[in-house]
């Protein structure tokens, strides 16, 4: 068999099992989202946390519940990762320094999980556990839930209620998430991931070198590191390492974990607004951009421009060769277009164009499929704007499943969009006039600029896989870029609930002659283009100071 | 409404329940019983695949590891062992395959020093092994993304077959054979790519003799 064609076969099959769970994925979370029912156990879970299941919130409530966990969140975790000297499976190693221990914080509570430290030598086994994969759960059902508040203020009408976020986040968590996780990590100890509560294991190797095995809860870690589309590695190599990607079939079955709520989404979009159809039109949209860019990464990559992989014969620097130039590319496509940001072959050693791609997926903005929750809401945001240029095309008040789009909901979706890219360019503005916070970039030149522009890029859009010359290890650099992580989850949420609130108040209008049918291909190209058109614009002069420069020279 | 500042503290109280249940949920019971039930029923694969010799642990089967020469002074840089199947460049540590500072290299595309590094390789393992530069297949000019990747190509493997079986002097029919038998095909036969995994070949070639 070629590789051509073992590629081609390998993304069919993700293709296939993702189209497989769509449906029956999607009609479960809109059960979930819109029952009135509560478990038993969820009902204990409530009184243990104080918390009435049965009062929907305002918007403004939710957003309060929501930025009332996330501070209580980065507190905690900070708190944990400074005391972990003081408790039980530290290793051995001392606290985490504190801008460290800030920029880990906010980067696993806005489900970035970008990494300023290195998993083997800084953190113990109870934080990584207790503290960083709680926050890949919960941080990965907030963006669901927020998600939902969007999607009840079109299904709703004349309330000014969108959900109880408890309730949301509750239920995502116990009911998908972690039953989700319990089998499909024992898959991966089958596999051969490490799931144990070891120190490293000194042995003597057959050539007579020592060598340290690591040990920790890798696979139950891993589960939810993909599922959640959160990316932090127990390990420096995250899952490059053979503990934490032993085979090529963990290889793909990580890839499909982290596109799979994120692809079934459009589902509970469509059945919970009552026409599956406008499920479809955006699953396209996203499967599009996710399709296209897999396949130019990896023949990007196949090409291997770029003098030092042209004189070893193929783009191997960096890659695995259990997963092989295919393997590695549709991971790297899908962990850019989700916000995962896991990497499992170090993109800054990609060529210029693919590495630029996987940049210019982070910078699309995380919708195609986007992170768990946070890819929906920020594709929706982008189908009122085509909407509304749609609108302005025929010169009508335009409307999306009834709900009209005026100036107040216009407002809020143009803050949102405008809110990341602000951050990104503002950010890497400022980092390249201090000399010394750039000359943290490994490469020179114009790669040098990549590191920094895709640190930026991948903080505010929530990714956390990094061009992994940089040296971000500074004060300065975990500050930065932790301050970044919160704005770039917060800021677009606050939006987004906002939207959610003034769309559910509305009384739906009916559909007539004029309005835009929101489920046809015209609808989908008009989508795909405003994606294109939007981020183009906004990016293409950092993007041409950077791979652009490099891969033209 | 009640005092502001008192609605605040409660709901950030709240949060922090919610956390903690959680945090005993997700964060302690769930890896817990993980680890119980991969310890009882996959003991092997939960505690690092050690592959062993004689008793006594050797490596990991998923991790590769250095066959260099022992070192002959502080500062020279460790040789390649002759005796042993050579693994891939790594950069994790100061020396390779330094399990606890996995990572890649990171260079770009177009860094003169990798290019420098890729020519240095290529003519040093062509004259390691006595074959033509141009052979040298890209993986053995290459770090991996974890600097512990415990596979080679095929190419490289049986590359390096003429070269250990005189070092060790064994026929190199033999030794041939048992690339051959090491040669691991795509999982489900279109997964990932042939490989050879350089611990386990080289342990049972330590069992040849």
């Amino acid at each position: 068999m070629t590789p051509t064609l073992a590629g081609v076969l390998q993304a069919l099959a993700l293709v296939a099992a993702l189209a497989l769970s769509y449906r029956p994925l999607g009609d479960y979370l809109a059960h979930l989202l819109s029952s009135p029912k509560h478990l038993r156990i969820e009902r204990v879970g409530y009184r243990l946390m104080g918390v009435h299941p049965d009062h929907d919130q305002p918007w403004l409530g939710y957003l309060r519940s929501v930025l009332a966990f996330s501070a209580v969140s980065v507190l905690f975790l900070y708190a944990f990762q400074r005391l972990q000297s003081h408790l039980w499976l530290s290793l051995g190693f001392p606290a985490v320094p504190a801008p460290t221990a800030f920029n880990t914080a906010t980067s696993f509570v806005t489900n970035t999980n970008w990494q300023s430290y290195s998993g083997e030598t800084t953190m113990g086994h109870l934080v990584q556990m207790a503290g960083l994969a709680v926050q890949n759960f919960v941080s990965a059902a907030v963006g669901v839930a927020v998600a939902a508040t969007l999607i009840r203020g079109f299904a709703r009408s004349r309330t000014d209620r969108v959900g109880n976020f408890w309730v949301d986040l509750t239920r995502i968590t116990l009911r998908v998430l972690l039953p989700v996780s319990v089998v499909f990590a024992i898959v991966f100890v089958a596999s051969g991931m490490v799931e144990n509560l070891h120190a490293a294991q000194q042995i003597t190797g057959l050539a007579g070198q020592t060598q340290s095995i690591p040990g920790g809860p890798v696979a139950s870690q891993e589960v939810i590191k993909e599922l959640g589309t959160n990316g932090g590695g127990f390990y420096n190599a995250n899952s490059a390492h053979p503990f934490e990607n032993p085979t090529a079939f963990t290889n793909w079955l990580e890839i499909y974990l982290l596109l799979v709520i994120s692809f079934a989404l459009p589902r509970t979009f469509g059945r919970m607004v009552g026409d599956n159809r406008q499920g479809y039109a955006i699953v396209t949209v996203m499967a599009l951009y996710w399709v296209v860019s897999a396949i130019l990464m990896t023949i990007a990559e196949w090409r291997h421009e770029g003098s030092a992989l042209q004189a070893a014969g193929a783009a191997m620097e960096g890659k695995e060769v259990r997963f092989g130039i295919a393997g590695s590319t549709l991971f790297a496509a899908s962990t850019t277009l989700t916000s995962t940001g896991a990497v499992n072959s170090m993109h800054d050693s990609y060529t210029a164009l693919g590495g630029g791609l996987t940049m210019f997926d982070i910078m699309l903005g995380e919708i195609a499929p986007g992170g768990t929750g946070s890819g929906l809401y920020g594709m929706l945001v982008l189908a009122v704007i085509t909407v509304f240029v749609g609108g302005l095309m025929v010169g009508r008040t335009p409307e999306y499943l009834g709900k009209k789009l005026g100036g107040r909901e216009m407002k809020f979706a143009s803050l949102y969009i405008l809110t990341t890219p602000a951050i990104v360019l503002i950010g890497t503005g400022t980092a390249m006039t201090f000399k010394a916070e750039w000359s943290a970039a490994l490469n020179g030149g114009p790669h040098g600029f990549s590191e920094v522009l895709y640190a930026f890029a991948s903080a505010a859009n929530n990714n956390g896989s990094a061009f992994a010359g940089l040296t971000a290890t500074s004060t300065w650099w975990n500050t930065a870029l932790g301050l970044v992580m919160l704005f770039g989850r917060l800021l677009p949420m606050v939006f987004v609930l906002a939207l959610a609130g003034s769309l559910a108040g509305q009384q739906p209008v009916p559909a007539t002659a004029g309005t835009l049918p929101t489920h046809r291909p015209l609808f989908v190209g008009m989508l795909a283009g405003v994606v294109l058109i939007v981020v183009g614009l906004t990016y293409f002069p950092a993007l041409a100071l950077g791979p652009l420069a490099e891969g033209l020279k | 409404m009640a005092n502001p500042l008192a609605t605040l503290a409660k709901l950030h109280l709240t949060g922090l329940r919610v956390l903690l249940v959680f945090t005993v949920l997700c964060g302690i019971a769930y890896p817990l019983v993980i680890v119980g039930l991969s310890q009882a029923l996959l003991p092997g694969q939960a505690n690092g695949s050690l592959v062993r010799q004689n008793g006594q642990a050797v490596g990991s089967g998923l991790i590769g590891q250095n066959f260099t020469l022992p070192a002959s002074g502080p500062s020279a840089a460790p040789q390649p062992d002759p005796k042993w199947f050579q693994p891939r460049p790594s950069a994790a540590g100061s020396s390779g395959y330094d399990a606890s500072a996995s990572g890649g290299s990171n260079l770009g595309p177009n860094d003169p020093g990798l290019l420098k590094s890729v020519q240095q390789r290529r003519s040093a393992v062509a004259a390691f092994d006595g074959v033509d530069p141009a052979q040298v297949p890209p993986d053995a000019v290459t770090a991996s993304g974890s600097g512990l990747d415990p596979a080679i190509s095929p190419t490289y493997a049986y590359q390096q077959v003429d070269r250990v079986a005189k070092a060790r002097g064994l026929d190199p029919q033999r030794v041939h054979q048992l690339v051959a038998d090491h040669v691991e095909g795509r999982v489900l036969g279109f997964l990932g790519q042939q490989r050879v995994d350089v611990v386990t070949l080289n342990l049972a070639l330590a069992r040849l003799g």
